[in-house]
């Protein structure tokens, strides 16, 4: 042991320039890969709200498909309700087709896989010690914090992307099946519903809004799954709370909760309250998106929660 | 060459602190035993040294500020604090991936060679695992990561007799070569004595003893005397004594005492009863012990 106080600066060890090390992107893969690992309802919670639904549909396909025979109607009739474009609005079933409400369930299900997520995700490695093992290895609250973001951002909209797409698909095979032998034209069927179009409106709205429009709410989640001392979920409802209460009291205005409200549901609505298919692709066109100032607005302040919760995670320790 | 230096290290939590000015210099090639009652600040120092808490003073790790540049200081530091701090829902197979997906240093063959003299099983859930198999995969991963520096903080803690030997001897036969350092506290000291090569004992934010363990050996004599010799073993001025079975047991400091001139040699002590060299626990009694009474002597 060396105790001569002024042999620190001559003696001591330089930083090997040499190191060997492992590229950002290799890092980023496995740390994505571990939440994958630890958090399987992020691909388990879309498949289960799929299979719900689907054996929904086939209830509801043999239901048609019994009542057609006892009444004569032609079957082909009947499907029109897959085409949007054909819906007639007067009938509830017309107002959220059965491929909008299949999309609707596995986002509403991601997007709540994604809350979960996000308040837990710095959460529970304080809580269980394991904070201390991520820190034993070299890798950056940066990157930590970036991988645990892209789940609610980019992986669970792709999950869901992937499941809708898949449900759809089984839902015009099943459909088809079910027309077989009814005399009814299956190839119009298939050809009639615009799977292609809303394969891509999905995608759209998947990454516009679950991945870009909702980016602060993820981000104020995950500063405080990092903070919180205790019992994240209530120590994240509490301060927008508490900043709507005293808005209300002292200036009897509203305008915080209507801040939330809006983003909640997303630019210009939800994909639902468009009564025509037509009209999804036009209200959803780029520029309208990029030109709203609220997703600027929310992507500075998802960035700032951001950085807060990199710099808080720093001399995070066990709880 | 110094694998850490720090100069006036600092740290308080609020009203009580934790560091009061530590002055550390560890060596390459050494392994540091860093003992000291609960809340000396023993934790404290090794995480100011892991980047994982801030601090006042100077303290560079491998020439890197460990609080600015921890992500980096990883990639050649290595630490197992406490026991169970493996994710409890990894799987063994999947804490492998991870490590060899992340760590630039990481030898997976090597870490597959120690986990197959061991029962545990890749598709194991760590859950499923004791806390001594827990321990041993820890060791496995982290003795498979070339380092240079390893950090134990208790890491036997709560492990039974033949884990904590086995724990130490793997380490030694191994892992340990003179181009790595480790640094080790536990409170299971008198396991520690005959691996380490440095000593440092911590007492309230501070460091009341550091010495090598040549010194150790050299330096502190504990001799067993009969009640007839102990009047002239106490003329010597022992730094501690005790009664053990009607003998006394005393503990002498042979490093010339520059104030009295005092020059006690070991044969002197040899001829009055048994001498000996201390346990490690004996002097920490000693020298810890001591202070207790003189700030109870001083109030």
């Amino acid at each position: 042991m060396n105790t001569e106080p002024n042999a620190m600066n001559e003696s001591a060890i330089q930083p090997q320039a040499t190191a060997p090390s492992v590229s950002v992107w290799r890092v980023m893969y496995w740390s994505i890969r571990r939440e994958l690992w630890e958090n399987r309802s992020i691909y388990i919670a879309p498949l289960t709200a799929a299979a719900v639904f689907l054996i929904g549909f086939a209830i509801h396909l043999i239901m048609v498909r019994t009542r057609a025979a006892a009444s004569h109607i032609d079957l082909h009739l009947n499907t029109s309700h897959f085409d949007p474009s054909h819906m007639d609005p007067s009938q509830p079933q017309g107002l959220l087709s059965h491929y909008e409400l299949s999309a609707s369930l596995i986002m509403g299900t991601a997007f709540i896989v994604g809350i979960f997520y996000s308040l837990e995700a710095l959460y529970g490695e304080r809580r269980d010690r394991s904070i201390l093992f991520w820190k034993s290895l070299p890798v950056s609250d940066l990157t930590t914090v970036l991988s645990k973001l892209a789940i609610p951002i980019v992986i669970l909209p792709l999950v869901g992307f992937v499941v809708t797409v898949a449900t759809h698909f089984i839902m015009l095979a099943m459909s088809s099946v079910m027309l077989l032998g009814s005399g009814a034209n299956i190839a119009a069927l298939w050809t009639e519903v615009p799977f292609f179009h809303v394969s891509l409106v999905l995608f759209y709205h998947l990454l516009t809004v679950h991945g870009l429009y909702y980016a602060p709410i993820y981000g104020w989640l995950l500063l405080v799954s990092v903070w919180a001392p205790r019992a994240p979920f209530i120590s994240a409802l509490l301060p927008p709370f508490a900043i709507c209460a005293v808005e209300k009291t002292a200036f009897n205005s509203t305008y915080f909760l209507t801040l939330l409200e809006e983003r909640l549901m997303g630019p210009g609505g939800s994909m639902s309250q468009h009564d025509q298919a037509q009209d999804f692709a036009a209200a959803l066109i780029p520029h309208h998106f990029f030109s709203n100032p609220g997703l600027w607005i929310g992507l500075v302040v998802a960035a700032a929660f951001l950085a807060i919760a990199v710099r808080l995670r720093r001399d995070r320790g066990p709880i | 060459m110094n694998v850490i230096d720090a100069r006036g290290l600092r740290k308080s939590f609020g009203k009580t602190i934790a560091l009061d000015g530590v002055d550390l210099h560890v060596d390459e090639g050494r392994i540091l035993g860093l003992i000291g009652p609960n809340g000396a600040g023993k934790s404290t120092a090794l995480n100011a040294i892991l980047g994982l808490t801030p601090y006042q003073g100077e303290l560079r790790v491998l020439g890197r500020d460990p609080w600015d540049e921890r992500d980096q200081l990883m990639r050649d530091v290595c630490f197992i604090s406490d026991v169970a701090v493996l994710p409890r829902w990894m799987r063994v197979s999947q804490a492998l991936d991870y490590v060899a997906g992340v760590h630039p240093r990481f030898d997976r063959a090597k870490a597959e060679s120690f986990l197959a003299k061991t029962t545990i099983q890749h598709t194991s859930k760590i859950r499923q695992l004791s806390k001594g198999m827990v321990v041993q995969l820890h060791l496995a991963l982290v003795m498979s990561i070339d380092a240079r520096l390893l950090v134990l903080d208790e890491p036997t803690l709560g492990l039974d007799i033949l884990f904590r030997k086995q724990f130490y001897d793997s380490l030694l036969n191994d892992y340990f070569d003179r181009s790595r350092t480790i640094v080790v506290t536990t409170h299971q000291v008198e396991e520690l004595q005959h691996i380490l090569t440095d000593l440092m004992f911590m007492d309230r934010g501070r460091i009341v003893l550091n010495c090598t363990m040549e010194e150790f050996e050299s330096r502190y004599v504990e001799l067993t005397v009969n009640p007839d010799r102990a009047p002239a073993a106490r003329a010597l001025k022992p730094m501690y004594e005790r009664q053990v079975f009607g003998r006394s047991l005393l503990i002498f400091d042979l490093k010339p005492d520059l104030a009295t001139s005092q020059n006690i040699d070991r044969q002197q002590l040899a001829s009055l009863g048994e001498a000996r060299t201390p346990s490690i626990a004996d002097l920490f009694v000693a020298v810890v012990g001591n202070q207790y009474a003189a700030q109870g002597a001083a109030q």
